[in-house]
Protein backbone atom coordinates (compact mmCIF):
# COMPACT_ATOMS: atom_id res chain seq x y z
CA UNK A 1 0.00 0.00 0.00
CA UNK A 2 1.25 3.62 -0.21
CA UNK A 3 1.00 6.22 2.10
CA UNK A 4 -2.19 8.36 2.19
CA UNK A 5 -1.60 12.08 0.10
CA UNK A 6 -1.18 15.02 2.09
CA UNK A 7 -4.52 16.07 2.58
CA UNK A 8 -7.35 18.59 4.33
CA UNK A 9 -9.88 16.56 6.20
CA UNK A 10 -12.82 18.88 7.40
CA UNK A 11 -15.71 18.29 9.61
CA UNK A 12 -18.65 19.72 8.97
CA UNK A 13 -21.67 19.72 11.22
CA UNK A 14 -24.26 20.10 8.63
CA UNK A 15 -25.42 18.87 5.83
CA UNK A 16 -25.20 22.45 3.87
CA UNK A 17 -21.54 23.10 5.63
CA UNK A 18 -20.21 19.51 4.06
CA UNK A 19 -21.69 20.74 0.85
CA UNK A 20 -20.10 24.36 0.48
CA UNK A 21 -16.60 23.00 1.97
CA UNK A 22 -16.87 20.05 -0.84
CA UNK A 23 -17.87 22.67 -3.43
CA UNK A 24 -14.90 24.92 -2.09
CA UNK A 25 -12.02 22.18 -2.90
CA UNK A 26 -10.51 21.47 -6.11
CA UNK A 27 -10.64 18.09 -5.55
CA UNK A 28 -12.82 16.51 -2.73
CA UNK A 29 -14.41 13.49 -1.92
CA UNK A 30 -17.10 12.67 0.56
CA UNK A 31 -15.56 10.50 3.69
CA UNK A 32 -17.24 8.35 5.54
CA UNK A 33 -16.39 5.00 7.37
CA UNK A 34 -13.80 5.17 4.53
CA UNK A 35 -13.08 0.97 4.49
CA UNK A 36 -13.67 1.14 0.63
CA UNK A 37 -12.09 4.90 -0.08
CA UNK A 38 -9.27 4.99 2.08
CA UNK A 39 -8.05 1.23 0.72
CA UNK A 40 -8.86 2.96 -2.57
CA UNK A 41 -6.81 5.97 -2.00
CA UNK A 42 -3.46 3.85 -0.71
CA UNK A 43 -3.92 2.00 -3.56
CA UNK A 44 -2.84 5.06 -5.79
CA UNK A 45 -6.64 4.58 -7.36
CA UNK A 46 -7.24 8.29 -6.40
CA UNK A 47 -5.72 11.22 -4.60
CA UNK A 48 -7.75 13.63 -3.43
CA UNK A 49 -6.52 17.17 -2.23
CA UNK A 50 -9.28 16.94 0.60
CA UNK A 51 -11.37 14.76 2.31
CA UNK A 52 -15.53 15.94 3.94
CA UNK A 53 -15.98 13.60 6.71
CA UNK A 54 -19.44 13.15 6.90
CA UNK A 55 -19.94 10.82 10.55
CA UNK A 56 -20.19 14.41 12.37
CA UNK A 57 -23.31 15.34 10.86
CA UNK A 58 -26.27 14.87 13.32
CA UNK A 59 -29.15 14.80 10.80
CA UNK A 60 -27.39 12.06 8.83
CA UNK A 61 -27.06 10.01 12.35
CA UNK A 62 -30.84 9.26 12.82
CA UNK A 63 -33.44 6.59 11.66
CA UNK A 64 -36.50 8.07 12.04
CA UNK A 65 -39.96 7.07 11.74
CA UNK A 66 -43.55 8.62 10.70
CA UNK A 67 -46.24 6.53 10.00
CA UNK A 68 -46.21 4.28 7.47
CA UNK A 69 -42.53 5.82 6.90
CA UNK A 70 -39.22 5.14 7.92
CA UNK A 71 -35.97 7.53 7.18
CA UNK A 72 -32.71 6.37 7.87
CA UNK A 73 -29.37 8.75 7.64
CA UNK A 74 -26.78 8.01 5.65
CA UNK A 75 -24.56 7.92 8.25
CA UNK A 76 -25.91 5.13 10.11
CA UNK A 77 -23.46 2.52 10.64
CA UNK A 78 -24.07 -1.05 9.35
CA UNK A 79 -24.50 -1.96 12.41
CA UNK A 80 -26.82 -0.05 13.92
CA UNK A 81 -29.04 -0.47 10.74
CA UNK A 82 -28.62 -4.59 11.22
CA UNK A 83 -29.76 -3.52 15.02
CA UNK A 84 -32.20 -1.58 14.60
CA UNK A 85 -35.67 -2.61 15.92
CA UNK A 86 -37.85 -1.20 13.28
CA UNK A 87 -36.05 -2.14 10.26
CA UNK A 88 -36.05 -5.67 11.61
CA UNK A 89 -39.68 -5.75 11.68
CA UNK A 90 -40.72 -4.42 8.70
CA UNK A 91 -37.85 -4.38 6.30
CA UNK A 92 -35.99 -7.49 7.44
CA UNK A 93 -34.15 -8.06 4.56
CA UNK A 94 -32.06 -4.62 5.16
CA UNK A 95 -31.44 -5.58 8.46
CA UNK A 96 -29.61 -8.57 7.27
CA UNK A 97 -27.83 -7.41 4.25
CA UNK A 98 -26.44 -5.12 6.69
CA UNK A 99 -25.63 -7.69 9.10
CA UNK A 100 -23.83 -9.93 6.43
CA UNK A 101 -21.61 -6.49 4.78
CA UNK A 102 -18.19 -7.43 5.95
CA UNK A 103 -17.32 -8.19 9.56
CA UNK A 104 -18.17 -6.84 13.08
CA UNK A 105 -15.16 -4.78 12.83
CA UNK A 106 -16.10 -2.89 9.77
CA UNK A 107 -19.88 -2.53 10.70
CA UNK A 108 -18.86 -0.22 14.05
CA UNK A 109 -17.99 2.20 11.60
CA UNK A 110 -19.19 0.99 7.66
CA UNK A 111 -22.31 3.61 6.98
CA UNK A 112 -25.81 3.04 5.08
CA UNK A 113 -24.43 6.07 2.44
CA UNK A 114 -21.09 4.65 2.00
CA UNK A 115 -22.73 0.74 1.17
CA UNK A 116 -24.95 2.71 -1.22
CA UNK A 117 -22.06 4.82 -3.09
CA UNK A 118 -19.77 1.22 -2.64
CA UNK A 119 -17.06 1.84 -5.64
CA UNK A 120 -17.53 -0.97 -8.09
CA UNK A 121 -15.11 -3.70 -7.86
CA UNK A 122 -13.01 -5.81 -10.19
CA UNK A 123 -9.93 -8.40 -9.46
CA UNK A 124 -7.97 -6.05 -12.18
CA UNK A 125 -9.29 -3.05 -10.08
CA UNK A 126 -8.37 -3.75 -6.27
CA UNK A 127 -5.02 -4.35 -6.58
CA UNK A 128 -2.34 -2.37 -5.49
CA UNK A 129 -0.62 0.13 -7.54
CA UNK A 130 2.55 -2.11 -8.20
CA UNK A 131 0.30 -4.85 -9.52
CA UNK A 132 -2.11 -2.41 -11.34
CA UNK A 133 1.23 -1.26 -12.87
CA UNK A 134 2.70 -4.47 -14.10
CA UNK A 135 -0.41 -5.12 -15.68
CA UNK A 136 -0.71 -1.80 -17.94
CA UNK A 137 -3.67 -0.99 -14.96
CA UNK A 138 -7.42 -1.53 -16.38
CA UNK A 139 -9.84 0.48 -18.69
CA UNK A 140 -11.46 1.66 -15.30
CA UNK A 141 -8.41 3.09 -14.09
CA UNK A 142 -5.43 4.37 -16.24
CA UNK A 143 -5.24 1.89 -18.76
CA UNK A 144 -6.87 1.66 -22.06
CA UNK A 145 -7.94 -2.15 -22.25
CA UNK A 146 -10.38 -4.33 -20.13
CA UNK A 147 -9.01 -7.07 -18.85
CA UNK A 148 -12.26 -8.88 -18.39
CA UNK A 149 -13.39 -8.31 -21.89
CA UNK A 150 -10.80 -7.40 -24.11
CA UNK A 151 -12.10 -6.56 -27.45
CA UNK A 152 -14.92 -4.17 -25.36
CA UNK A 153 -15.13 -0.83 -24.37
CA UNK A 154 -17.17 -1.55 -21.20
CA UNK A 155 -16.24 -2.00 -17.99
CA UNK A 156 -17.52 -4.52 -16.22
CA UNK A 157 -16.29 -4.03 -12.68
CA UNK A 158 -19.81 -5.28 -10.39
CA UNK A 159 -21.29 -3.33 -7.52
CA UNK A 160 -20.95 -5.43 -4.41
CA UNK A 161 -22.82 -3.50 -1.49
CA UNK A 162 -25.42 -5.49 0.15
CA UNK A 163 -27.52 -3.48 1.45
CA UNK A 164 -28.51 -1.83 -2.34
CA UNK A 165 -30.82 -4.68 -3.60
CA UNK A 166 -32.58 -5.42 -0.12
CA UNK A 167 -33.82 -1.24 -0.25
CA UNK A 168 -34.93 -1.83 -3.94
CA UNK A 169 -37.60 -4.78 -2.95
CA UNK A 170 -39.61 -1.62 -0.96
CA UNK A 171 -39.18 1.19 -3.84
CA UNK A 172 -36.56 3.15 -1.75
CA UNK A 173 -35.99 7.40 -2.50
CA UNK A 174 -32.86 8.56 -1.59
CA UNK A 175 -32.30 12.13 -0.57
CA UNK A 176 -29.14 13.68 -2.40
CA UNK A 177 -27.81 17.19 -0.91
CA UNK A 178 -25.76 19.04 -3.62
CA UNK A 179 -24.45 22.62 -4.37
CA UNK A 180 -28.42 23.42 -6.50
CA UNK A 181 -29.96 22.36 -3.17
CA UNK A 182 -31.79 18.90 -2.43
CA UNK A 183 -33.46 16.42 -4.51
CA UNK A 184 -35.45 13.15 -3.90
CA UNK A 185 -34.38 10.19 -6.55
CA UNK A 186 -35.62 6.51 -6.57
CA UNK A 187 -32.88 4.30 -5.08
CA UNK A 188 -32.64 2.55 -9.20
CA UNK A 189 -32.09 5.67 -10.66
CA UNK A 190 -29.14 6.18 -8.32
CA UNK A 191 -27.10 3.59 -10.64
CA UNK A 192 -26.32 2.67 -14.08
CA UNK A 193 -24.97 -0.06 -16.21
CA UNK A 194 -21.12 1.42 -16.25
CA UNK A 195 -18.51 -0.04 -13.83
CA UNK A 196 -16.37 3.03 -14.66
CA UNK A 197 -19.07 5.47 -13.84
CA UNK A 198 -22.06 3.78 -11.54
CA UNK A 199 -23.31 6.34 -9.70
CA UNK A 200 -25.69 9.29 -11.17
CA UNK A 201 -24.64 11.65 -8.64
CA UNK A 202 -23.85 14.94 -9.43
CA UNK A 203 -21.07 17.11 -8.60
CA UNK A 204 -20.77 17.15 -5.43
CA UNK A 205 -23.66 15.67 -4.20
CA UNK A 206 -24.15 13.31 -0.77
CA UNK A 207 -26.80 10.80 0.35
CA UNK A 208 -28.41 12.24 3.16
CA UNK A 209 -30.70 10.04 3.55
CA UNK A 210 -32.41 6.98 2.48
CA UNK A 211 -36.88 7.34 3.01
CA UNK A 212 -39.35 4.18 2.65
CA UNK A 213 -42.80 3.06 3.30
CA UNK A 214 -43.25 0.07 5.72
CA UNK A 215 -44.79 -3.09 3.19
CA UNK A 216 -48.27 -4.25 4.80
CA UNK A 217 -47.82 -6.87 7.52
CA UNK A 218 -48.25 -9.83 5.11
CA UNK A 219 -44.90 -9.32 3.01
CA UNK A 220 -42.04 -11.25 4.40
CA UNK A 221 -38.07 -10.61 2.94
CA UNK A 222 -34.48 -11.75 3.35
CA UNK A 223 -31.44 -11.30 2.02
CA UNK A 224 -28.49 -14.10 1.10
CA UNK A 225 -25.31 -14.03 -0.03
CA UNK A 226 -22.50 -16.20 -1.31
CA UNK A 227 -19.02 -15.57 -0.51
CA UNK A 228 -15.84 -17.24 -0.64
CA UNK A 229 -14.92 -17.23 3.28
CA UNK A 230 -18.11 -16.32 5.11
CA UNK A 231 -17.07 -14.38 7.45
CA UNK A 232 -16.20 -11.41 5.86
CA UNK A 233 -16.33 -11.33 1.99
CA UNK A 234 -18.07 -9.06 -0.36
CA UNK A 235 -20.64 -11.01 -2.34
CA UNK A 236 -20.07 -13.18 -5.20
CA UNK A 237 -23.72 -13.01 -6.01
CA UNK A 238 -26.41 -11.39 -3.28
CA UNK A 239 -30.27 -12.01 -3.50
CA UNK A 240 -32.59 -10.39 -1.79
CA UNK A 241 -36.22 -11.69 -1.80
CA UNK A 242 -39.62 -10.19 -1.13
CA UNK A 243 -42.52 -11.89 -1.00
CA UNK A 244 -46.21 -12.22 0.14
CA UNK A 245 -47.67 -15.79 0.33
CA UNK A 246 -52.10 -15.77 0.91
CA UNK A 247 -53.70 -19.29 0.35
CA UNK A 248 -51.18 -21.05 -1.01
CA UNK A 249 -50.82 -18.40 -4.00
CA UNK A 250 -47.59 -15.93 -4.31
CA UNK A 251 -49.60 -12.70 -3.91
CA UNK A 252 -46.06 -10.47 -4.27
CA UNK A 253 -42.79 -11.10 -5.34
CA UNK A 254 -39.90 -9.34 -6.06
CA UNK A 255 -35.95 -10.02 -6.25
CA UNK A 256 -33.13 -7.71 -6.22
CA UNK A 257 -29.58 -8.80 -6.84
CA UNK A 258 -25.76 -7.40 -6.41
CA UNK A 259 -22.47 -8.34 -6.95
CA UNK A 260 -23.04 -9.90 -10.14
CA UNK A 261 -23.48 -6.63 -12.15
CA UNK A 262 -21.99 -2.86 -12.48
CA UNK A 263 -25.55 -2.31 -10.90
CA UNK A 264 -27.70 -3.78 -8.00
CA UNK A 265 -31.60 -4.38 -9.98
CA UNK A 266 -34.30 -5.62 -9.53
CA UNK A 267 -35.23 -9.57 -11.58
CA UNK A 268 -37.41 -8.41 -14.42
CA UNK A 269 -40.71 -9.92 -15.63
CA UNK A 270 -41.70 -11.91 -12.40
CA UNK A 271 -45.38 -10.79 -12.76
CA UNK A 272 -46.28 -13.95 -14.61
CA UNK A 273 -45.61 -15.56 -10.46
CA UNK A 274 -48.43 -13.55 -9.20
CA UNK A 275 -51.29 -15.83 -8.41
CA UNK A 276 -49.37 -18.97 -9.08
CA UNK A 277 -49.02 -22.08 -6.55
CA UNK A 278 -46.20 -21.69 -4.18
CA UNK A 279 -44.82 -25.05 -5.20
CA UNK A 280 -41.38 -26.91 -6.14
CA UNK A 281 -42.18 -26.31 -9.96
CA UNK A 282 -42.72 -22.60 -9.06
CA UNK A 283 -39.74 -22.67 -7.20
CA UNK A 284 -37.64 -23.74 -9.49
CA UNK A 285 -38.79 -21.45 -12.83
CA UNK A 286 -38.05 -18.54 -10.16
CA UNK A 287 -34.57 -20.10 -9.68
CA UNK A 288 -34.22 -20.06 -13.57
CA UNK A 289 -35.24 -16.37 -14.07
CA UNK A 290 -32.97 -15.30 -11.51
CA UNK A 291 -30.22 -17.54 -13.05
CA UNK A 292 -30.83 -15.99 -16.60
CA UNK A 293 -30.68 -12.72 -15.45
CA UNK A 294 -27.61 -12.38 -13.22
CA UNK A 295 -24.90 -11.98 -16.39
CA UNK A 296 -21.82 -12.16 -13.91
CA UNK A 297 -18.39 -11.41 -15.65
CA UNK A 298 -14.66 -12.76 -14.74
CA UNK A 299 -14.43 -10.10 -12.20
CA UNK A 300 -14.14 -12.27 -9.57
CA UNK A 301 -11.51 -15.44 -9.01
CA UNK A 302 -14.47 -17.37 -8.99
CA UNK A 303 -15.71 -18.05 -12.08
CA UNK A 304 -18.84 -16.16 -13.16
CA UNK A 305 -20.59 -19.71 -14.02
CA UNK A 306 -20.94 -20.26 -10.51
CA UNK A 307 -22.16 -17.01 -9.18
CA UNK A 308 -25.09 -17.29 -11.76
CA UNK A 309 -25.96 -20.63 -10.50
CA UNK A 310 -25.93 -19.64 -6.85
CA UNK A 311 -27.53 -16.47 -7.37
CA UNK A 312 -30.37 -18.35 -8.74
CA UNK A 313 -30.18 -21.31 -6.03
CA UNK A 314 -30.30 -18.36 -3.24
CA UNK A 315 -33.46 -16.63 -4.71
CA UNK A 316 -35.04 -20.64 -5.08
CA UNK A 317 -34.03 -21.07 -1.00
CA UNK A 318 -34.96 -17.70 0.61
CA UNK A 319 -38.53 -18.09 -1.45
CA UNK A 320 -38.83 -21.46 -0.19
CA UNK A 321 -38.24 -20.39 3.23
CA UNK A 322 -41.56 -18.69 3.33
CA UNK A 323 -43.94 -21.21 1.38
CA UNK B 1 -2.59 20.14 6.65
CA UNK B 2 -2.42 19.57 10.11
CA UNK B 3 -4.90 19.23 13.19
CA UNK B 4 -4.89 19.50 17.03
CA UNK B 5 -6.00 16.36 18.25
CA UNK B 6 -7.31 15.84 21.48
CA UNK B 7 -8.08 11.83 23.08
CA UNK B 8 -7.40 9.58 25.86
CA UNK B 9 -5.19 6.31 25.12
CA UNK B 10 -5.57 3.33 27.69
CA UNK B 11 -7.10 6.42 30.01
CA UNK B 12 -4.05 8.95 29.30
CA UNK B 13 -5.22 12.13 27.94
CA UNK B 14 -2.89 13.16 25.00
CA UNK B 15 -3.24 16.58 22.84
CA UNK B 16 -1.17 15.95 19.89
CA UNK B 17 -0.21 18.38 16.81
CA UNK B 18 -0.95 15.63 14.07
CA UNK B 19 -0.98 15.77 10.06
CA UNK B 20 -4.96 14.92 8.70
CA UNK B 21 -3.36 11.87 6.73
CA UNK B 22 -2.16 9.90 9.56
CA UNK B 23 -4.05 6.23 10.37
CA UNK B 24 -4.83 5.99 13.92
CA UNK B 25 -2.74 2.92 14.00
CA UNK B 26 0.47 5.38 12.81
CA UNK B 27 -0.42 7.92 15.54
CA UNK B 28 -0.88 5.11 18.43
CA UNK B 29 2.89 3.67 17.06
CA UNK B 30 4.68 6.40 16.39
CA UNK B 31 3.22 9.11 18.68
CA UNK B 32 2.04 7.68 21.44
CA UNK B 33 4.92 4.97 21.17
CA UNK B 34 2.18 1.83 21.84
CA UNK B 35 3.29 -0.44 19.78
CA UNK B 36 0.73 -3.69 20.76
CA UNK B 37 -1.30 -2.92 17.90
CA UNK B 38 -0.09 -4.54 14.89
CA UNK B 39 -0.39 -3.24 11.45
CA UNK B 40 -1.18 -6.48 9.14
CA UNK B 41 -2.57 -6.35 5.96
CA UNK B 42 -3.36 -2.26 5.63
CA UNK B 43 -6.33 -2.68 3.95
CA UNK B 44 -9.43 -3.40 6.81
CA UNK B 45 -8.92 -7.31 5.65
CA UNK B 46 -6.78 -9.28 8.84
CA UNK B 47 -8.16 -7.47 12.29
CA UNK B 48 -4.40 -7.21 13.35
CA UNK B 49 -4.77 -3.44 14.11
CA UNK B 50 -8.21 -3.71 16.16
CA UNK B 51 -8.72 -1.19 18.93
CA UNK B 52 -12.06 0.14 21.15
CA UNK B 53 -12.98 3.58 20.36
CA UNK B 54 -15.17 4.67 22.89
CA UNK B 55 -16.00 0.27 23.15
CA UNK B 56 -16.55 -0.74 20.32
CA UNK B 57 -13.99 -2.86 17.87
CA UNK B 58 -12.49 -0.70 14.92
CA UNK B 59 -9.71 -0.45 12.34
CA UNK B 60 -7.22 1.46 13.38
CA UNK B 61 -5.82 1.12 9.97
CA UNK B 62 -8.26 2.40 7.93
CA UNK B 63 -9.55 4.83 10.74
CA UNK B 64 -8.23 8.37 10.26
CA UNK B 65 -6.54 9.99 13.74
CA UNK B 66 -7.84 13.30 13.07
CA UNK B 67 -11.31 12.20 13.49
CA UNK B 68 -10.96 10.70 16.50
CA UNK B 69 -11.56 13.99 18.21
CA UNK B 70 -12.71 13.81 21.97
CA UNK B 71 -12.99 9.66 22.05
CA UNK B 72 -11.72 7.06 24.58
CA UNK B 73 -8.96 4.69 23.16
CA UNK B 74 -8.03 1.70 24.15
CA UNK B 75 -5.43 -0.92 23.16
CA UNK B 76 -3.68 -4.45 23.65
CA UNK B 77 -1.15 -2.59 25.93
CA UNK B 78 -3.50 -0.48 28.48
CA UNK B 79 -5.17 -4.22 29.37
CA UNK B 80 -3.20 -5.02 32.10
CA UNK B 81 -2.35 -3.45 35.41
CA UNK B 82 0.26 -3.57 37.66
CA UNK B 83 1.58 -6.40 36.09
CA UNK B 84 -1.66 -8.63 36.24
CA UNK B 85 -2.63 -10.06 32.67
CA UNK B 86 -6.24 -9.51 32.06
CA UNK B 87 -8.75 -13.03 32.31
CA UNK B 88 -8.27 -12.41 28.40
CA UNK B 89 -4.72 -12.20 27.98
CA UNK B 90 -4.36 -15.16 31.05
CA UNK B 91 -7.17 -17.12 28.68
CA UNK B 92 -4.38 -16.73 25.73
CA UNK B 93 -1.63 -17.96 27.43
CA UNK B 94 -3.41 -21.25 28.89
CA UNK B 95 -5.01 -22.03 26.00
CA UNK B 96 -2.22 -21.08 23.63
CA UNK B 97 -4.85 -19.17 21.37
CA UNK B 98 -1.35 -17.39 20.63
CA UNK B 99 1.12 -18.95 18.30
CA UNK B 100 3.19 -16.79 15.96
CA UNK B 101 1.33 -13.87 17.86
CA UNK B 102 0.98 -11.22 15.30
CA UNK B 103 -2.81 -11.29 15.15
CA UNK B 104 -3.25 -11.58 18.78
CA UNK B 105 -3.59 -7.70 19.84
CA UNK B 106 -6.51 -7.74 17.71
CA UNK B 107 -8.05 -10.72 18.57
CA UNK B 108 -7.66 -9.97 22.09
CA UNK B 109 -9.74 -6.72 21.69
CA UNK B 110 -12.54 -7.65 19.51
CA UNK B 111 -13.07 -10.46 22.33
CA UNK B 112 -12.74 -7.53 25.10
CA UNK B 113 -15.33 -5.66 23.25
CA UNK B 114 -17.84 -8.73 23.26
CA UNK B 115 -16.83 -9.99 26.96
CA UNK B 116 -18.37 -6.34 27.45
CA UNK B 117 -21.87 -6.77 26.38
CA UNK B 118 -22.24 -10.02 26.33
CA UNK B 119 -20.39 -11.57 29.54
CA UNK B 120 -21.62 -14.97 28.18
CA UNK B 121 -20.98 -16.17 25.27
CA UNK B 122 -21.57 -18.94 23.03
CA UNK B 123 -19.18 -19.91 20.43
CA UNK B 124 -21.36 -19.11 17.69
CA UNK B 125 -21.00 -15.48 19.47
CA UNK B 126 -17.51 -15.61 19.60
CA UNK B 127 -17.37 -17.06 16.25
CA UNK B 128 -19.38 -14.07 15.14
CA UNK B 129 -17.80 -11.69 17.14
CA UNK B 130 -14.22 -12.36 15.87
CA UNK B 131 -15.33 -13.16 12.41
CA UNK B 132 -13.17 -9.60 11.00
CA UNK B 133 -9.87 -10.90 12.71
CA UNK B 134 -7.49 -13.74 10.85
CA UNK B 135 -5.51 -15.78 12.13
CA UNK B 136 -2.73 -18.25 10.22
CA UNK B 137 -1.89 -20.22 12.53
CA UNK B 138 -3.89 -21.80 15.22
CA UNK B 139 -7.04 -22.70 12.92
CA UNK B 140 -9.07 -20.63 15.82
CA UNK B 141 -10.04 -23.56 17.85
CA UNK B 142 -7.80 -22.10 20.57
CA UNK B 143 -8.50 -18.80 20.79
CA UNK B 144 -12.31 -19.54 20.91
CA UNK B 145 -10.88 -21.85 24.04
CA UNK B 146 -9.20 -18.62 24.86
CA UNK B 147 -12.10 -16.70 25.44
CA UNK B 148 -14.37 -19.13 26.78
CA UNK B 149 -11.84 -19.66 29.36
CA UNK B 150 -11.50 -15.71 30.13
CA UNK B 151 -15.74 -15.47 30.31
CA UNK B 152 -15.52 -18.58 32.52
CA UNK B 153 -12.82 -16.86 34.91
CA UNK B 154 -15.03 -13.76 34.75
CA UNK B 155 -17.95 -15.45 35.68
CA UNK B 156 -16.31 -17.03 38.81
CA UNK B 157 -15.24 -13.49 40.36
CA UNK B 158 -12.15 -12.43 38.82
CA UNK B 159 -12.01 -9.00 37.66
CA UNK B 160 -11.37 -8.19 33.87
CA UNK B 161 -8.52 -5.80 34.91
Amino acid sequence: MELLPDLKLHHPRSVEDAVSLHAAASSGRYLAGGSDLLVNIRRGIEQPESLVYLNNIAEMQAITEATGQISIGGAVTLRELAESAPVRQHFAAVAQAAGEVAGPSHREYGTLGGNLCLDTRCVFYNQSEWWRSANAYCLKNRGEICHVAPGGKKCFAAFSGDVAPALLLFDAEVELAGPDGRRRLALADLYRNDGMDHLTLGQGELLVAVHMAKPSEAVHSAYAKSRVRGSIDFPLAGVAVRIAVSDGKISDLQVGLTGVSPLPFLVRKLDKFIGRAADDACLEELRDAVRGQAKAMKTTFTPPHYRRRVAGALAQKLAASFF
Amino acid sequence: MKTVLSLTVNGVAHDDVIPDNMLLVDYLREKTGLTGTKIGCDGGECGACTVLIDDRPRHACLTLAATCQDSRIETVDGLSRDSRLTALQRGFNEKLGAQCGFCTPGMIMASEALLRRNPDPSEADIRDALAANICRCTGYVKIIEAVQFAAQELASGELAS
